[in-house]
């Protein structure tokens, strides 16, 4: 019996979002009294770190540096038979999205994808309805999936590193080809980041953005934007949260010149604290702030900027 | 081609949310209901260009009640050719999956196209249960989307940034905002979908291992704090010692 937390290494590190797995898998672990076992894909190295957020044991297989969903589940549920785990958890991104259906068919277990809490004896939680309303799911049966919805938990890495050994597994064939990925290196992509800054049409045009990325940098925040200023191509894609965009739920979301529309709002609710920076007293968005600053933002946010660096620098 | 497309009716974006029954039922009243946006977007409408342009028939999916015909006429109004309804509560992700999985297993399909998730439930999770049950390939969060022959390129939507696949069909993708234009179903296109073909089926019993027990809605945020636009300091000191986290 063992709990298998499957950890995602991004190009051989392991993000905040693999930490809060190991994490949440340890707890539960230590909840129905059985081992935390990682597991992950690649050389193993970097993943002695894991063993300091309670794992027992780190796990590697280096037979495919695929991502295809077909191949990552195959090696996952291989591993978990071998672990005997009665749980698997992973993180709920974008390969964990594509990957958790298919462990729990192959494992015939229970699946509850977004947990955003550890699960109390046979049922786990989540954030449903965009936000607005958290179900409890009921798990029957002997064997669970669940997928950890990121920022959950606060991971301690109160433990002692552990040493990875590599495992034998067999990995099917891929038949998906990846023939190129662009993705913006050395920024805390938006599902994980904890501090947010995002900013919408107030902004008047893509020329004014160094305010906001002024702002960010000195928090070490990711940058986000609405939806009308990603269509309108002032930010990329990537960027948009919101309901058709990313859904986050970072600690600290600022939204300067963004309304709130209710779209909006179903991607960014589940922040901790919001603070709202909007000139017309109006809009939608200061009824879900915690903070608001009725004003100019171009006025606004360099005087939030200095402020900060001032406080950072004490 | 054909095309497999499973949609999904959701409370519209701007609903309450309330239940009833000791919090354990989604509180219908007063609720209008859409076909969820990325099924019916996305999903369904890239389906109805690869037809129109390569030939082929598109067939709407639905799991639920009767009540949910309204949406499936909608899907055969933007431009379906025919819809099948499983006759069945939607109460897992697996249990709509196998439905799904099992018609298009005995049908011959070469995509099935899903939303990138519900706008109610936001699982994500029928798109790769089916796959998995059908053992085909799986391309999530899917943007873009070309087929050439056998083969199609696809650009999906990866935490920041996007990734280029090719994959042969047939496969199962799952459809994010950038897949298509929205449609809206012209008089015509609502005349025609009477007359489509709309089979009910049965269900296969599912022994769903994960279900909903109850609902709890968050408490409402406390009344905002409005801050002097000219004491930014006092901003950061509440962060910091108030909501402490910076």
């Amino acid at each position: 019996m063992s709990v298998l937390i499957f950890a995602e290494a991004k190009k051989g590190e392991y993000k905040k979002n693999a930490q809060e797995a190991v994490y949440y898998g340890a707890k539960l672990a230590s909840q129905v009294g059985t081992e935390a076992i990682v597991f992950t894909i690649g050389d193993g190295s970097n993943a002695n770190e894991l063993g300091s957020f309670g794992a027992s044991k780190i796990w590697f297989n280096n037979n495919s540096a695929s991502t295809d969903s077909q191949v990552v589940s195959a090696l996952i549920a291989q591993a978990a038979s071998k672990a005997e785990a009665t749980h698997v958890i992973l993180s709920n991104t974008a390969l964990g999205k594509s990957i958790a259906g298919r462990i729990a068919v192959k494992m015939d277990a229970s699946l509850v994808s977004g947990a955003n809490a550890l699960p109390e004896g046979s049922s786990v939680t989540k954030g449903v309805f965009s936000g607005k309303a958290v179900a409890k799911y009921n798990l029957s049966g002997d064997k669970h999936v669940i997928s950890v919805m990121g920022n959950s938990l606060q991971p301690e890495a109160t433990g002692a590193a552990g040493i990875p050994e590599e495992i034998s597994l067999d990995a099917p064939a891929s038949r998906v080809t990846v023939v190129e990925s662009k993705t913006v290196d050395g920024v805390v992509p938006l599902p994980e980041a904890e501090l947010v800054v995002s900013a919408g049409r107030g902004m008047k045009g893509p020329e004014n953005w160094g305010i906001i990325e002024d702002l960010a940098k000195v928090l070490g925040a990711t940058t986000a934007c609405s939806r009308p200023v990603a269509d309108t191509g002032w930010r990329p894609h990537h960027e948009h949260v919101g309901q058709t965009g990313v859904a986050i739920r970072p600690n600290l979301y600022i939204a300067a010149g963004i309304s709130g529309a209710i779209q909006h709002l179903a991607g960014v609710n589940s922040s901790k604290t919001i603070v709202v920076i909007n000139k017309d007293p109006e809009a939608p968005f200061f009824k879900a702030a915690d903070y608001g600053v009725l004003g100019d933002l171009f006025d606004i946010v360099p005087k939030l900027t200095a402020a900060l660096e001032k406080f950072k620098a004490q | 081609m054909n095309l497999l497309v499973c949609i999904s009716k959701t409370p519209e974006t701007t609903a309450k949310i309330a239940f009833t029954d000791g919090d354990s039922k989604f509180n219908e009243e007063g609720v209008q209901y859409i076909m969820n946006p990325y099924d019916e977007w996305y999903a369904l409408v890239r389906a109805i260009e690869l037809k129109e342009k390569h030939g082929g028939k598109v067939i709407a999916i639905n799991v639920g009640p009767a009540s949910n015909d309204i949406v499936i006429r909608k899907a055969l109004a933007i431009g379906a050719d025919e819809a099948i309804r499983v006759n069945g509560e939607a109460v897992s992700s697996m249990f709509v999956a196998k439905q799904i999985a099992n018609y298009a297993k005995s049908n011959d399909i070469d995509i099935v196209f899903c939303g990138k998730e519900t706008i109610d439930y936001n699982g994500s999770e029928v798109a790769s249960i089916v796959a998995e049950l059908m053992d085909l390939p799986f391309i999530s969060y899917a943007s873009k989307m070309m087929v050439e022959g056998s083969t199609a390129t696809i650009e999906r939507d990866i935490e920041g940034g996007v990734e280029v696949v090719k994959v042969d069909k047939p496969f199962v993708i799952s459809a994010a905002k950038g897949l298509a234009e929205q449609r809206i179903p012209n008089m015509k296109g609502i005349m025609m979908a009477k007359r489509k073909p709309l089979t009910v089926v049965e269900p296969e019993a599912v022994d769903s291992k994960s279900t909903i027990g109850s609902y709890t809605v968050p408490q409402g945020k406390q009344e905002v704090k409005m801050i002097d636009p000219e004491n930014m300091e006092e901003l950061v000191r509440l962060l910091h010692e108030e909501a402490k986290v910076i």
